[in-house]
């Protein structure tokens, strides 16, 4: 570890920053412009061309705000509660990889550049444990407002993290046994090998966990859905009965960061389950063929591919479905999703008992 | 239709929505406001213009109908006796105080109803923010047309304001006046006015409406 790995480090940290920051503003553009599309309007067009700068427009807007501060809150947790909403958000995307290695010789010798925030080794763990720290800061933000609106907002929170955390957990389950790992870099290098077999078959389908795992992968997706409270579970800041929800009594700045954390949790866990599923950043490259710094690029382009598909699916979602009621919420994650990820996880489990050890009776 | 198939179904009709605009399709149910303006009904309920005959006398004859049938109470007027030497109306007195508070008002059209000479009418303006509520008091400065017949707009210089609709002062107030009865279909039954001259009679409701003179 010399000063180039540090400032690598750094680096990294930076470029995911940013590229998460611009993402957002592209983000929030592509779903007012694609709802609107839907909805036979015709959405952002004033600011910049197609008005994609509005969302620069509306965060500068947010910025120059007055922050009002309720008299009755509590202070402390109040200001923490927008933080802890941001850094988890930022932070679980440190984990995801979304570009292939590669290697530059830096200060004299050999460098491996990882285009991941950090190759943990129980990134899925990690990521895991992050989603459940950002429902803490809808808890928290809720309960210190000393509104009622924002009480049963967080309220509504606690009730449907747990409920959908453990969907979201259990639909992973399948994935780890399945891969044999909780890296993600190594999850995504075992999908980047052709279906086995079907392979012989039809070439060209990749390993995707997305086909033979599709249950869990249907499950994961509403799952995360929920976890970021959009639409059709968007009973945490349901705008009709709740005002703003947990955010009711923040302005400004501070409203902004959960804005900003929520788009940001919207774009991660795509980027998971494009991870887990969809091979992550593994895609055609042709090496050799096409220049060297073309090919190097290319895997993350197909990881932002894959997202945007994800993503427009979150926004298909929300253009579509009403809101789910309380207790259709309740019973779809606990009756529904919960019982379907343990019986889909026997069935795995026992299938890849069998693969490993053969036929029980022989 | 089971859960998994309304949800399918839902989920193609936005999508079918989305493609279509998407590819080039007009689909679209909104406009650009201030770029774009839709084209009104003849009968819109703008705001109101104090009318004047061809030779430029007011129609108003400061007889306070008008104040009389508004169920918003928003209309202030006090008749004054002509002067004899330079008569303002062709009657006996004139509206020398006529205000309209428009932020009252709920343009229901009734005093154009109540007024025996056309005096008051609906134009197709509907532009009328202001930043304080003084200005959303009409006096006889911003309602009573120009002698050529345009109605005074309160913002010609802001960027937005519709010049082209100051043209059309003298509103289709035709159903509500007392000419504009079905009775009187296809028959002239109102006074002319500066500007436009006497309109066409319309051809009411029992016919479809041809825009004769193109300004509609």
């Amino acid at each position: 570890m010399d000063g180039w790995d540090f400032l690598l480090i750094v680096i990294r940290v930076v470029v995911i920053f940013v590229m998460l920051m611009i993402t957002t503003l592209l983000l929030v553009w592509f779903e007012r412009k694609v709802v609107a599309d839907m909805q036979d309007r015709i959405g952002p067009s004033r600011a910049g061309p197609w008005g994609i700068l509005q969302t620069l427009a509306d965060g500068m807007k947010l910025f120059f705000k007055e922050q009002i501060t309720p008299r009755k809150v509590e202070f402390g947790l109040y200001i923490a509660a927008p933080i802890l909403a941001t850094v988890p958000a930022f932070l679980i995307f440190m984990a995801v990889p979304f570009g292939r290695p590669f290697t530059l010789t830096l200060g004299g010798e050999p460098r491996e550049i990882l285009l991941q925030g950090a190759d943990l080794n129980i990134g899925l763990l990690f990521i895991l444990s992050m989603s459940s720290i950002a429902v803490y800061a809808v808890v928290l933000a809720g309960w210190s407002s000393g509104s009622k609106y924002p009480l049963l907002g967080g309220v509504r929170a606690t009730a449907q993290a747990i409920s959908y955390e453990a969907a979201l957990g259990l639909s992973v389950i399948p994935v780890v046994m399945y891969t044999g790992s909780v890296q993600l870099s190594e999850i995504v290098e075992f999908q980047r090998a052709n279906l086995q077999f079907l392979g012989n078959v039809i070439p060209f389908i990749p390993n995707w966990n997305l086909f033979l795992l599709a249950p869990s992968f249907v499950i994961f997706f509403i799952a995360a859905v929920a976890e970021t409270n959009r639409a059709p579970f968007d009973l945490v800041e349901a705008e009709q009965e709740l005002v703003g929800g947990f955010h009711t009594e923040y302005s400004g700045l501070r409203f902004a960061l959960f804005f900003l954390a929520e788009y940001i949790n919207m774009f991660t866990m795509s980027a998971i389950a494009v991870t887990l599923f969809m091979g992550g950043w593994s895609g055609p490259t042709w090496d050799g063929v096409l220049p060297a710094l073309v090919s190097g690029v290319l895997p993350t382009f197909w990881f932002f591919a894959k997202v945007v598909v994800l993503l427009f699916v979150y926004v298909w979602l929300r253009a579509t479905l009403p809101r789910l009621r309380y207790d259709q919420l309740m019973e779809f994650g606990w009756k529904r999703l919960i019982p379907g990820a343990l019986a889909w996880l026997m069935i795995i489990g026992v299938v890849l008992a069998w693969r490993q050890f053969g036929n029980p009776w022989s | 239709m089971g859960p998994v198939e309304a949800f399918l179904a839902g989920m193609r009709v936005t999508f079918g929505h989305f493609v279509r605009a998407f590819f080039g399709g007009k689909g679209e149910v909104t406009i650009r406001y201030p770029d774009e303006m839709r084209v009104k009904p003849q009968r819109f309920h703008g705001r109101h213009v104090l009318n004047r005959y061809p030779d430029g006398m007011e129609k108003c004859i400061g007889c306070e109908l008008c104040a009389g049938a508004c169920p918003a109470h928003c209309i202030y007027v006090r008749g004054k006796d002509n002067p004899a030497d330079d008569p303002v109306s062709p009657g006996e007195r004139y509206g020398f105080v006529y205000e309209i508070n428009l932020l009252r008002c709920i343009f229901c059209a009734l005093c154009v109803e109540a007024c025996p000479t056309e005096a008051i009418t609906m134009t197709q303006l509907f532009e009328m923010s202001t930043t304080n509520r003084e200005d959303g008091i009409y006096t006889r400065t911003e309602l009573l047309v120009n002698p050529d017949g345009t109605p005074n707009h309160m913002f010609t210089e802001d960027p937005y304001a519709d010049l082209g609709e100051l043209v059309k002062a003298d509103g289709w107030m035709r159903a509500a006046a007392p000419g504009g009865r079905a009775a009187y279909e296809g028959e002239t039954a109102w006074t002319p006015s500066a500007g436009i001259g006497a309109r066409p009679p319309e051809l009411g409701q029992s016919e479809p409406v041809v825009d004769e003179d193109g300004d509609d």
